[in-house]
């Protein structure tokens, strides 16, 4: 069995499960903080039941985003020892940054929210819940940080003494700032609100599917529509546009890819969909002519290098670069018109309401958000073979050359098992808690919120042990 | 004192910070079956390190960064010289997380008992998995002159490490008892306390076996205290520190001895880590393929950066650590919101 390729497998594994859950924590997590702003100042008790709900949720999905995201930062120490002896020096500390920066922050604040909501008074708790979700973001801010730093290395010298040979950081700013930083962050960033706000409307949308809930429902479409309709057009317009543009420049041969652009041309066509045959060197599909170039230069006769470029060396894998990157951009564009037709029907006298066909979209579109993340992740990683960090080590060479294909094939069975059980009883606790939905907040036992501390100072001061 | 000193001194502090606040919720775990009966018990368990568990895990993981960061060659050949057990390490962590967080999602009776089992197990295989694998760093490894460490799982399982193994679960549930005296009432903190001092005698005899053990078969940890006699002071304070523990618990102060228990197990993972100071792994091959803080530390420049984000960032950590731990102070209750 061959460890490098059993590794390769289950980093992708480990990696895609994990990144289901931060997208989540982040896009719930905003609109968690916008429903907490609107109870507090409109004091009506349905956005507490909300909140009172969506904490739940929140709970199980950070789970299993701690979980899964132990094994990653182990993994680079276990499955890919090279690398970790070659990076540590730059990409290490921005994971312990990651650590000491959002990682507590996170875990501290978690206790306070998941078990505030009947000891914190309203803003208190809001205070709690913002901070939670400001580490989530922070977290993202720094393992993207990191990650850019593999793609697009910058700030470092190799040194070859004493040995092994290593990046050394040179200059800390350009490390974190490097070309493919900020376009990345944005999109993760705007990508994971979609993913959020999606969660919502699918959610409140089964409930006026199934008749449940219908006050608490109708609020919750209406609040997350909007945030849902602008997100979609900023993935595609803005950050997404931005991103290609970034991979123009600094990965052409991963732009090439993508678009299985096999020769340097200028007016470079675009596809909507396609099928490259890597063997014949040819790409068949349905492409709008000189679409690449204008998105990449605002130029339709702009030139494009092909794969031709990278000349004998190896390319990535093009048709599943191809495939996964024209999934994610096939899911954004339907967005849009999902998003803007839902409005539409919300705006004509809150049809939306009793559209049951619209509501059955928004139920699954969700699902279709949280795929096109997972592509764009695998476009992004694969597109970069067989480079582990871009154009300086070749992953082939960043294994561990002590770990043998057995021990890898045995971890990998473990990770698919444990994997495949967390997700069906998350899938079953997630449903579980939706289909009971948010309770009336008489039959939860709420302490009278007048006498929960709600500013810093009764906080610590006036709460004393009483009610113990 | 240079960098990598001080580097190696924070990282010490880092993974004393895990030992001391995730060793109580471990104890607490490896406690569940045995002392809380019911599932009114088992709840009040549950919400006692409901609210801090997670942050208390984060030290693990800084410590993994930072062994990344300042001393990367010692990160890479340890995690994956132990690739097996460290899977293992993962597995346990892994189903202790989700069993903490779905217990108490469901009502059904079976459902619950499933989980305090895993919750148990893995809590108590956590400690000792830690345990052994400390142990054989404690002990030393195959380490070649390539850097790398080849042993099987089976190599790893040596009596010194396992006895290491043990002494960490006892150690972990007899902190998790003085932590649960704080937090439980009634009866429970009855149960509670009359099983402290059994556990504190347990603890104290595998200790003792265990310090012999190494000044017997593991002369090299020894010889250190022999060079530099005034080191002997750590264990001392461990040992004083024990003793307060026992006195203030019989006093009642069950805060203090638990801040006492706390400074042993610091004390402890300071005197092991003076016998084996400058190296952070050493080669039972040969001397000259010991990894040191000096040869496995990053470049100046990094170790320069990585202070600066820790004296931003730490200040904030202890901050927001001592003010989770001070609202949640006093004895727990079960509220509908918790687990
Ligand atoms: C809801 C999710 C979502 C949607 C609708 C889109 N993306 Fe995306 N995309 C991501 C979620 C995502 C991501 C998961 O966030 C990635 C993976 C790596 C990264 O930095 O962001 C990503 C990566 C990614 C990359 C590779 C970046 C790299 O290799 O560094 C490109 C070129 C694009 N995206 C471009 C687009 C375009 C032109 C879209 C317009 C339709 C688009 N994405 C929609
Ligand atoms: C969370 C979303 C991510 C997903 C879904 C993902 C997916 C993948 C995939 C599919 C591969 C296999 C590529 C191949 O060998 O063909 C891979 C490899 C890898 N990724 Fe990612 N990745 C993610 C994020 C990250 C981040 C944030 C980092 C670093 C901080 C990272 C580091 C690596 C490394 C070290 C490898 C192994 C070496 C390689 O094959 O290039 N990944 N990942
Ligand atoms: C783009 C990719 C990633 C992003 C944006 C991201 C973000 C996050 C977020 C927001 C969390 C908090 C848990 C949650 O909210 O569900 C989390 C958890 C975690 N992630 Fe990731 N992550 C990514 C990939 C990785 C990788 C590659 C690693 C490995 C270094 C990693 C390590 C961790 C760890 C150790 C945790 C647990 C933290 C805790 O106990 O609070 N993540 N991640």
């Amino acid at each position: 069995m061959d460890a490098d390729l059993l590794s390769r497998i289950q980093f992708a594994l480990t990696a895609s499960f994990h990144f289901i859950y931060p997208p989540l924590s982040m896009g719930l997590g905003l609109m968690m903080v916008v429903i907490g702003i609107i109870y507090v100042r409109t004091k009506d008790p349905k956005w507490r039941e909300m909140s009172f709900f969506w904490v739940k949720v929140y709970g199980l999905i950070f789970a299993l985003g701690v979980a899964t995201g132990v094994v990653q930062e182990f993994e680079f120490g276990t499955n890919w020892a090279e690398y970790s002896r070659f990076v540590g020096n730059v990409f290490g500390s921005l994971l312990a940054a990651e650590g000491v920066f959002a990682f507590f922050l996170e875990g501290g604040f978690l206790g306070l929210m998941l078990f505030g909501g009947n000891r914190l008074g309203p803003r208190m708790w809001l205070f709690a819940t913002f901070m939670v979700v400001f580490g989530a973001h922070f977290s993202a801010l720094w393992i993207i940080m990191a990650n850019s730093w593999m793609q697009t290395p910058a700030g470092y010298t190799v040194a070859m003494t004493p040995l092994p040979a290593r990046a050394v950081m040179t200059d800390f700013w350009q490390t974190v700032f490097t070309p493919s930083f900020i376009p990345r962050l944005l999109h993760v960033l705007v990508a994971s609100w979609t993913v959020g706000s999606a969660l919502l409307l699918s959610v409140g949308a089964w409930y006026l599917l199934k008749k449940r809930h219908v006050d608490v429902a109708k609020s919750m479409v209406a609040l997350a529509l909007p945030f849902f309709v602008v997100f979609s057009i900023a993935n595609v317009t803005l950050s997404g546009a931005d991103q290609a543009q970034e991979v123009a420049a600094n990965q052409p041969i991963k732009l090439a890819s993508m678009e299985g652009l096999w020769e340097t041309t200028s007016c470079a066509p675009a596809y909507v969909v396609g099928w490259v045959n890597v063997d014949a060197r040819t790409t068949t599909g349905i492409a709008i002519p000189c679409l690449l170039s204008f998105l990449v230069h605002f130029d339709p006769n702009a030139t494009i290098a092909g794969l031709d470029a990278a000349g004998a060396a190896p390319i990535p894998p093009v048709n599943l670069v191809f495939q996964v990157y024209h999934a994610m951009v096939g899911l954004g564009f339907v967005f849009i018109p999902i998003g803007l037709l839902a409005a539409l029907l919300f705006l004509w006298r809150r049809r939306l309401y009793a559209t049951r066909w619209m509501l059955w979209i928004l139920v699954v579109t969700v699902f279709g958000a949280v795929g096109a993340i997972t592509a764009g992740w695998w476009t992004a990683e694969i597109g970069r073979q067989p480079w582990i960090v871009y154009n300086v080590l070749e992953t082939a060479k960043a294994g561990s050359p002590v770990v043998s294909g057995v021990d890898v094939l045995f971890s990998l069975i473990m990770f698919i098992a444990l994997y495949v059980i967390l997700f069906a009883l998350f899938l079953y606790l997630l449903n579980a808690k939706i289909q009971s939905g948010p309770e009336p907040l008489e039959t939860v036992e709420t302490t009278a919120e007048s006498a929960l501390p709600d500013t810093f100072r009764d906080v610590f001061r006036r709460r004393g042990r009483a009610g113990r | 004192m240079n960098l990598s000193d001080i580097w190696f001194l924070l990282f010490i502090v880092i993974v004393a910070g895990y030992l001391v606040l995730d060793g109580f919720d471990m104890g607490v775990g490896i406690l569940h079956l045995p002392l809380a009966r019911s599932d009114g018990e088992r709840r009040v368990f549950l919400n006692s390190i409901g609210p801090v568990w997670d942050g208390n895990e984060v030290w693990l993981i800084l410590a993994g960064g930072v062994l990344f960061a300042a001393f990367p060659l010692v990160y890479a050949s340890l995690f994956s010289g132990f690739y097996l057990a460290m899977m293992l390490v993962l597995l346990v962590m892994i189903l202790r997380t989700v069993a903490i967080e779905f217990r108490s999602k469901r009502p059904s009776g079976r459902w619950r008992t499933g989980w305090d089992t895993v919750f148990a197990l893995s809590s108590g295989g956590l400690a000792l998995l830690l345990g052994v694998a400390f142990g054989n760093v404690l002990k030393g490894v195959t380490l070649g002159p390539d850097g790398n460490i080849r042993m099987s799982l089976i190599d790893l399982l040596g009596p010194i490490p396992l006895l290491v193994g043990v002494t960490t679960v006892a150690m972990f549930a007899m902190h998790g008892s003085i932590f649960l005296s704080m937090k439980t009432e009634g009866v429970l903190e009855a149960r509670v306390k009359s099983w402290m001092p059994r556990l504190m005698v347990v603890f104290f005899v595998l200790n003792t076996l265990l310090v012999a053990a190494l000044a017997v078969f593991h002369p090299s940890i020894t010889d250190r205290y022999a060079q530099d006699p005034w080191l002997v002071v750590f264990p001392a304070a461990a040992l004083a520190a024990i003793l307060a523990a026992w006195y203030l618990l019989r006093a009642g102060r069950a805060f203090w001895a638990f801040v006492a228990s706390a400074a042993m197990i610091a004390l402890l993972l300071v005197s092991a880590a003076v016998g084996i100071f400058p190296n952070l792994l050493v080669s039972t091959v040969s001397d000259a393929n010991n990894l040191t803080i000096y040869n496995a530390a990053s470049a100046d420049n990094t170790l320069t950066v990585m202070l600066v984000i820790a004296l931003i960032g730490m200040p904030f950590v202890l901050l927001y650590t001592a003010g989770v731990y001070y609202f949640f102070r006093g004895k727990t209750v079960v509220e509908p919101t918790g687990y």
